[in-house]
């Protein structure tokens, strides 16, 4: 193995922006991924701002019903399809993975770029709908109302299966670098927990995302050729599109979710600074969610019409995923016990997030609960709940990611103080946005609504207003990345003292991420 | 202190709708179980969470934590209870899920139909009401529902129902109204441009008054001008014409009366009872200048009485 010259690192291995285009590197394409979703999660966050600005005020209070309708549309698709199912995996996944099994790259690097690719221009393709009509049908697509709107809605879904390709080659590509890419001593049972989330997503991916595909192209295909799948006017069933797109969204909805939960429990080990309580239960439990979450969908249909087996059985295997759900938030907990504790900014987003992503999971029994759920569905709770568990969930552990491995990916360290402001923004925020719609929920208000009847105001106001809290968070945490990148001391090779693979190498990484091969002897979070 | 939350979330129905249905107490009584689970547990989280941050905090840079891998009981413990409660979450959850499906056989049924953006409802004579589901108080009621275009979704929050409406299939939903009173109906699947105003109101009331009401015998005190502009947005026609001289989709009523209308093909009419019944009824006929022909005919939709107060109520906007 050749070994690298001093100051040599994978940013300036190689200069200038084709070398970053047609780079194989894993590293680099994870930073190319860091800067579209950062771009995507700007335009999708703008389209939630002005959501709720609308929603300031019984009636129209800044755009009319159509543009409201596909603001909802586009916020959901950029968010859902560009922002979150990317995130963690195809960021932190690409740049981190490789490296904390001791490996040099992925197994199939051009695979990896492609895939890079993909995603650019499916997310291409599908914002190019904005040209061709609009799409407002929601990022749910549902028939038969996709079916009757503006052309625009083939090249949303058109998009959203060429992003859908991308993930399947990410999460393949993830599939047997783990398997087979593993340094000499990193067994399966040493291998980091984010490495075992990481892997139960790449399974989900990979089997589910097909579905997706599928769904969407028949959706084109009844759309052009007139074919009768979803259109009961054509002698199709619109409640098949409905099975169909479940079957697929709500893994997704764990592909979302797990990687998040891998990251959590990397940051409350490495802050805690003590081994991780019950590695096996949590590692075990990622691969639990993914296998049950095959066999969930349905919770999405209680009230289209299935049967009542069909929604009792639904019920009862949603609950069944509540249990290892609850295994890792309590492991997590047992963790901190007679830890070394440092609320340094990550901690504080993996603390937030055990805070929120605690009141999204007891919302999602409410919701699992079938009898309660006919009440809740579509409603404000609903919503609630999924922001509870993606945003508070998710984002607050991307955020957490981004401030634990700033110094790794850039050799940069971040101002502590400002980056514990914009948690403080964004955990208060968070919570005022979206607190008040578990109640306006309750009390009724169904989601997707312009317009809402006035008994709904004050709630709705206070929503707004935390969302703008939320956007001064992210906005002082964009300021404080640049800042780092910019004006930032340099990161030592372990600044936080954690005792996973990635901390051994230099900041940044090597081009081959190691000098020499490590070889591993125990577990990944020995802190003794 | 923990027994006063309790019972304060006991009456968790503060942050329901009103009970107005038999069956509405069974769906809080739920509610207020889950509440209660709900928040007793992300108490213990949180609080636990809260108490070891500060009670381990970091108090030296070369502090030792303890190595603590597994702990049997405590992971039983942790994965036993949740699952138990899950377990009667579920069982709970059926049992009133059970009864808010399946309408008592003696139910007095009711025909619904959704459509972008308007319900309506039809009655065993073949009475028609828009906008307004008039029920009695103290019988059940099945509703058999069914779309004219997309899926709808029928949603009476203070009833604690919720059903999709789908086009070219018949689903069904049931209650019983405890009290006389008008409580609100939602569309609840995105279905287009209106779907928030896809609104409607059930209007509960005595047998008696209900039989006057469906028969037709029912004597309304409203004016022709206040039937009409009940109609006016029970119909919907607001989402296209304004009461205040803006032009929306088509023109404006206010002033409208007496005019003298341009067409899109050169022909022009001066607006009286007859043009305006012709207007609606057969809405494609003459397209006033400068507007597109986008407005459905009402023909074999509005009954004559509904056209008659509609014209009264255009009539009274003047300028």
């Amino acid at each position: 193995m050749a070994t690298s010259h001093a100051g040599e690192n994978y940013i300036n291995h190689e200069k200038g922006l084709w070398s970053w285009l047609t780079t194989l590197d894993h590293k680099r394409i994870g930073i190319m991924y860091m800067i579209s979703v950062m771009a995507f999660f700007f335009i999708g966050g703008m389209f939630a701002l002005a959501i709720r600005l609308e929603l300031f005020s019984v009636g129209k209070t800044i755009v009319e019903a159509q543009t409201y309708n596909q603001m909802m549309t586009f916020h959901g698709t950029i968010m859902v399809f560009m922002v979150i199912v990317p995130g963690l995996p195809a960021v932190f996944g690409n740049f981190f993975l490789p490296i904390m099994i001791g490996a040099k790259d992925v197994a199939f690097p051009r695979l990896n770029l492609l895939s890079w690719y993909l995603l650019m221009l499916g997310a291409t393709i599908a914002v190019s709908s904005m040209f061709f009509g609009g799409v407002d049908t929601g990022w749910t697509f549902y028939t038969p109302y996709s079916i009757k709107g503006s052309i625009g809605v083939i090249n949303m879904t058109l998009g959203a299966f060429i992003m859908g390709m991308s993930s399947i080659l990410t999460g393949l590509n993830f599939i047997v670098t783990v398997h087979k890419l593993r340094c000499p001593g990193m067994t399966m049972n040493r291998i980091p927990l984010f490495i075992w989330a990481l892997y139960s997503t790449a399974i989900i991916q990979v089997l589910a995302t097909p579905v997706l595909g599928i769904t969407l192209l028949l959706l084109v295909a009844e759309r052009v050729l007139g074919v009768g799948i979803f259109d009961p006017a054509l002698g199709g069933d619109p409640v098949l599109y409905q099975h169909f797109f479940w079957f697929y969204s709500h893994p997704a909805v764990y592909i979302m979710i797990l990687p998040a939960l891998g990251v959590v429990s990397e940051l409350i080990t490495t802050y805690s600074r003590k081994t991780i309580f019950g590695y096996k239960a949590i590692a075990y439990s990622s691969i639990a969610i993914a296998a049950v979450s095959f066999f969930v969908w349905g919770h999405h249909l209680f009230v289209s019409g299935q049967s009542e087996v069909a929604g009792i059985l639904f019920s009862f295997i949603t609950m069944l995923v509540g249990v290892p759900t609850a295994i890792k938030v309590f492991n997590w907990v047992a963790t901190m016990y007679r830890g070394s504790i440092q609320l340094k900014t990550p901690m504080l987003y993996a603390i937030g997030f055990m805070f929120v992503f605690t009141i999204g999971g007891v919302t999602g029994i409410m919701l699992a609960t079938v009898g309660m759920d006919v009440h809740f569905h579509d409603t404000y709770f609903v919503v609630a709940h999924f922001h509870y568990v993606m945003v508070g969930g998710t984002l607050f552990a991307l955020m957490g990611a981004i401030f634990h491995w700033l110094p790794k990916m850039f050799g940069k360290m971040h101002n502590e103080a400002m980056a514990r402001l914009s948690f403080v923004f964004v955990f208060i925020g968070f919570n005022v946005t979206f607190f008040p719609q578990f109640i306006l929920g309750s009390l009724g208000m169904p989601r997707r609504y312009f317009d809402y009847l006035p008994e709904y105001e004050p709630l709705n106001r206070i929503s707004t207003m935390g969302s703008w809290v939320i956007a001064l968070g992210f906005i002082v945490g964009l300021i404080t990345i640049i800042h780092a990148l910019l004006k930032g001391k340099q990161a030592p090779d372990n600044p936080w003292g954690s005792t996973t693979l990635e901390w051994q190498t230099k900041s940044p990484p090597v081009f081959h991420n190691f000098d020499s091969t490590p070889s591993v002897n125990g577990g990944p979070y020995e802190y003794r | 202190m923990l027994s006063l939350l309790l019972t304060s979330l006991g009456h968790a129905s503060t942050f329901m709708p009103p009970q107005a249905s038999t069956i509405a107490p069974a769906v809080d009584r739920l509610y207020a179980f889950l509440l209660i689970i709900s928040v007793l547990a992300s108490i213990l989280v949180i609080a636990g969470m809260l108490y070891f941050i500060f009670k381990y905090r970091r108090k030296s840079e070369t502090e030792k934590s303890a190595y603590i891998t597994h702990n049997h009981l405590a992971e039983f413990l942790w994965s036993f209870i949740p699952l138990v409660l899950f377990i009667v979450a579920f069982v709970w959850g059926w049992k009133v899920y059970h009864d808010l499906r399946f309408a008592p056989e003696n139910a007095y049924e009711i025909f619904v139909r959704g459509q972008q953006w308007s319900w309506e409802f039809e009655y065993q004579n073949g009475h028609k009401s828009p906008a307004e589901l008039y029920v009695p108080v103290g019988r059940p009621v099945k509703l058999l529902m069914t779309s004219s275009d997309v899926i709808h979704s029928f949603f009476i929050p203070s009833f604690r129902v919720k059903q999709d409406v789908l086009p070219g299939r018949y689903s069904s939903i049931w209650f019983e109204v405890k009290e006389p009173g008008e409580y609100q109906i939602f569309c609840t699947e995105y279905c287009g441009l209106q779907h928030s105003s896809m609104l409607a109101k059930v209007v509960a009331v005595p047998q008696k008054d209900f039989d006057m009401w469906v028969s037709g015998k029912a004597v309304s005190n409203l004016s022709p001008e206040e039937q009409g502009h009940k109609t006016y947005i029970a119909r919907n026609c607001n989402s296209c014409h304004s009461i205040d001289g803006s032009a929306v989709v088509g023109p404006t009523f206010k002033g409208n009366f007496g005019l003298t209308r341009q067409f899109e093909d050169g022909g022009s009419a001066v607006v009286d009872e007859n043009y305006l019944r012709e207007s609606i009824l057969d809405s494609q006929k003459h397209i006033v200048k400068g507007y597109t022909k986008v407005m459905p005919t009402y023909e074999g939709v509005l009954e004559d009485k509904e056209v008659e107060a509609l014209i009264a109520f255009i009539k009274s906007l003047k300028n």
